[in-house]
């Protein structure tokens, strides 16, 4: 993932509007999801329309993530083997433990060959979203050097280890500082979980300034309006840490 | 003939005359007259409270091929058109021009008097999609509908191309002897503006009311020297139905970035300053543009000098908030403007001609610095459609549109460069509303275009970092997105004829072939 990614705008992979307006709100990146937000009925289509969007659409300007659905699920390893070839910058893969991203490497090495892209140009992006997850998640985001960021989906987090989520966040403050000084360690981005009302502005910089702190590099986003505020936070952020200061 | 905008235009079209073609968007400014007012006096002592709209036709003598008129603020909400034409149609009255403001689907049994020949011209500033403009569109009317703006519409009345034999005014209240005002009664709409151009200049006036209330109907509009007679109906309409559009601001993210980076070129421009006028529509991406420029205003401490238009709630905050010093109002949209209008006398109510009729010393427009407007296409040229959409088919009319163009410093276009599949900036417009001679800017969520007559514009924003792009750009932008859609195939056959403010025919609408 490139240096300074600071948002990630999820958008829905069977919603042709949303795929041709991404790129409009800036994004640093954005996720194309196949999972969650598209139905069983229209996980076919919605495949086929994502790998022609990459193909036919402008997203010169922005990272393009396809958020696969799980490996263990019939529809994750044809989710890779279908969009690999269309080069997108990286998949984000669900429950990720570290065998997936090792045997999902050694699948695009093939199709990267095959396809005749430089070797490792598809990157990979676990998705840290449940608690064997998160207690692994030095050896997961340490499986390949494809790992370039990890996500954390503290909505699906939370609901594994049955708590609530609020606004202010106090119930992740130990995934999120776990999660962020792990792949601070390792050297990759790591991408803070959503703010979740989108009509909320101060409310997601408060969240956004939060993450930062704890080491966040970026923060994903669930609609266009949010993007800017948060290029914003980290954008204040990069300033400030031009200028460092010492005290001891 | 070709006109000023490019359009190819007969020299006569059947059942509307000789055209003048449009010769660009100032020629027609210069020495004009208005015509004389032919009336007939009343007399102390006798009564104008008729019984019944039966009654009133009677007295007024409408006959065959005459124009009648029915200005209205009611938009979706007017009972009074149907009202008055089914009485007029089962008297056999036939061939008459209904001369509106506005058409909306509650018009719609005007569809079976326009086949039946009772009406066979219509004309309007605005005609929404419905049953009426399908009627228009299939070549029911026997002359071809022409549309005016709001402007416009009263340029022709006050020169006599719009010669009202009479006019039905419907009046949420009236006293006995004709004085009207909006801002009272169950109906109460706010501002008459429309309808004082009809009042001052038809030979008769019917005033139509559901609240008769004592002499004098203070605060008066319209005054009782211009009315005839008056007449009391259970209801003249339902003020729900003015809300046709979205008085809210737009939750779209893609409408909020393009009002986003409307608002920033405003600022940019140099257009945020103290003493500056305003204007936007009431859809929700242009609500949307005025809430970032009432964000900015209030930032660099500025007081403007007045906002204008079809009013929202939302206007009348930042009246309230200081954020301008005075409100014109040609159209109340909502009843917080309505309850402004009647309360503040800072929230000044303006008739049509002063709002945008080009033919004064000096319409309110000519004021404008900032206008915010949308359209249905627009073209490399600048030329804006709100007239027909990408069916070809009628669903809409400038109203204030051109006029607001014309008269502002700044007119800006906000549109998603997509709508419904189909780009919005095209080679060449359907319709011509507009000409492109006076529209400044272009703002899509995709880039913005300045038109290349506004030097000063791209001399100013030169080192901006908005996404300024020439507007064949965001052509080709669209069209790569969309394809090329094929033209529509129209027929030969004229159904609407749309007159710029100044009188000139700027642009027809074609029937299209099946």
């Amino acid at each position: 993932m490139q240096k300074n990614a600071r948002s990630m705008y999820f958008v829905s992979g069977n919603e042709p509007k949303m795929l041709q307006n991404a790129p409009v709100f800036d994004p640093d990146s954005i996720v194309i999801d196949l999972a969650r937000r598209v139905p069983a009925t229209e996980k076919d289509s919605a495949r086929i329309l994502v790998k022609e969007a990459l193909r036919f659409l402008d997203y010169s300007n922005v990272e393009v993530i396809v958020r696969i659905n799980p490996l263990s699920s019939e529809y994750g390893l044809k989710d890779v083997k279908t969009i690999a070839p269309v080069k997108p910058y990286a998949f984000m893969i669900p429950k990720a433990r570290a065998e997936d991203i090792q045997a999902l490497a050694n699948l695009l090495s093939e199709i990267e060959k095959a396809q005749g892209f430089e070797e490792e140009s598809i990157k990979l992006i676990p998705m840290i979203d449940n608690i064997v997850g998160l207690e692994s998640v030095h050896s997961t985001i340490n499986a390949s050097s494809r790992v370039t960021a990890a996500f954390l989906n503290a909505e699906d987090l939370a609901a594994d280890y049955g708590s609530k989520r609020t606004k202010e966040g106090d119930e992740i403050l130990y995934a999120r500082s776990k999660v962020s000084m792990a792949c601070r360690a390792a050297g990759i981005e790591v991408i803070d979980t959503p703010y979740m009302d989108i009509n909320d502005s101060e409310g997601l910089e408060m969240d956004t300034e939060k993450a930062n702190l704890l080491g966040f590099t970026g923060k994903a986003a669930i609609d266009g309006r949010q993007v800017e505020t948060i290029n914003i936070v980290f954008d204040a952020s990069l300033k400030q840490a031009a200028f460092p200061q010492t005290y001891i | 003939m070709k006109n000023a905008a490019g359009v190819e235009l007969p020299e006569f079209i059947k059942g509307y005359g000789e055209v003048k073609p449009f010769a660009g968007a100032f020629a027609g400014y210069g020495q004009v007259r208005k015509v004389a007012v032919r009336l007939d006096s009343v007399q102390p002592g006798k009564t104008k409270l008729l019984e019944s709209i039966d009654e009133a036709i009677e007295k007024v003598n409408l006959r065959d091929g005459m124009t009648i008129s029915f200005p209205s603020h009611l938009r979706n909400g007017d009972y009074v058109i149907n009202q008055v034409m089914e009485v007029i149609a089962a008297k056999g009255i036939r061939d008459l021009h209904l001369a509106a403001t506005h058409i909306f689907p509650i018009h719609e049994p005007l569809v079976d008097y326009i086949k039946r020949g009772v009406v066979t011209g219509l004309s309007a500033s605005y005609i929404s999609p419905g049953a009426v403009a399908k009627a228009i569109m299939k070549g029911y009317l026997k002359n071809p509908a022409v549309l005016r703006s709001h402007g416009g519409r009263p340029r022709a009345i006050e020169g006599g191309e719009l010669h009202i034999d009479v006019a039905f005014i419907g009046a949420p209240t009236a006293d006995a002897y004709g004085n009207i005002n909006g801002v009272q009664g169950k109906a109460a709409c706010g501002t008459l503006s429309y309808g004082i151009a009809d009042a001052e200049y038809a030979d008769k006036v019917v005033v139509i009311t559901d609240n008769l209330v004592p002499y004098p109907a203070c605060p008066i509009e319209i005054s009782q020297d211009y009315v005839d007679y008056v007449v009391t109906v259970d209801s003249i309409g339902d003020p729900s139905g003015i809300v046709s559009g979205t008085l809210s601001v737009t939750k779209d993210p893609v409408g909020l970035r393009i009002a986003s980076l409307a608002a920033q070129f405003i600022d940019e421009a140099g257009y945020i300053k103290d003493g500056m006028s305003f204007q936007s529509g009431a859809g929700g991406t242009s609500l949307a543009v005025t809430a970032e420029v009432r964000k900015r205003m209030k930032e660099k401490k500025v007081v403007g000098s007045f906002a204008a238009g079809g009013v929202t709630g939302y206007i009348v905050d930042m009246m309230n908030e200081g954020l301008f010093r005075s409100v014109f109002d040609v159209q109340c949209f909502d009843l917080k403007a309505i309850a402004s209008y009647r309360d503040n006398p800072k929230h000044q109510g303006m008739s049509g001609s002063l709002y945008g009729n080009p033919n004064t010393k000096g319409a309110l427009v000519n004021n404008l610095d900032i206008m915010i407007l949308g359209a249905t296409e627009i073209d490399t040229d600048f030329n804006v459609n709100v007239i027909t959409g990408s069916d070809g088919i009628i669903m809409g009319g400038s109203g204030g549109h051109n006029d607001t163009a014309a008269g502002s410093k700044l007119a800006i276009i906000v549109t998603n460069l997509i709508k419904g599949r189909l780009p919005v900036v095209k080679s060449k417009v359907t319709t011509v509303a507009t000409p492109g001679e006076t529209v400044d800017v272009l703002v899509t969520e995709r880039g913005i275009a300045i038109n290349p007559r506004r030097s000063d514009l791209i001399e100013k924003l030169k080192d901006s970092a908005l996404p300024l792009v020439p507007i064949e750009t965001l052509r080709e932008m669209a069209e790569r997105l969309t394809g090329v859609p094929k033209p529509i195939p129209f027929s030969d056959e004229i159904v609407a004829v749309v007159e710029y403010r100044d009188g000139s025919v700027i642009d027809v609408v074609k029937k299209p072939l099946d």
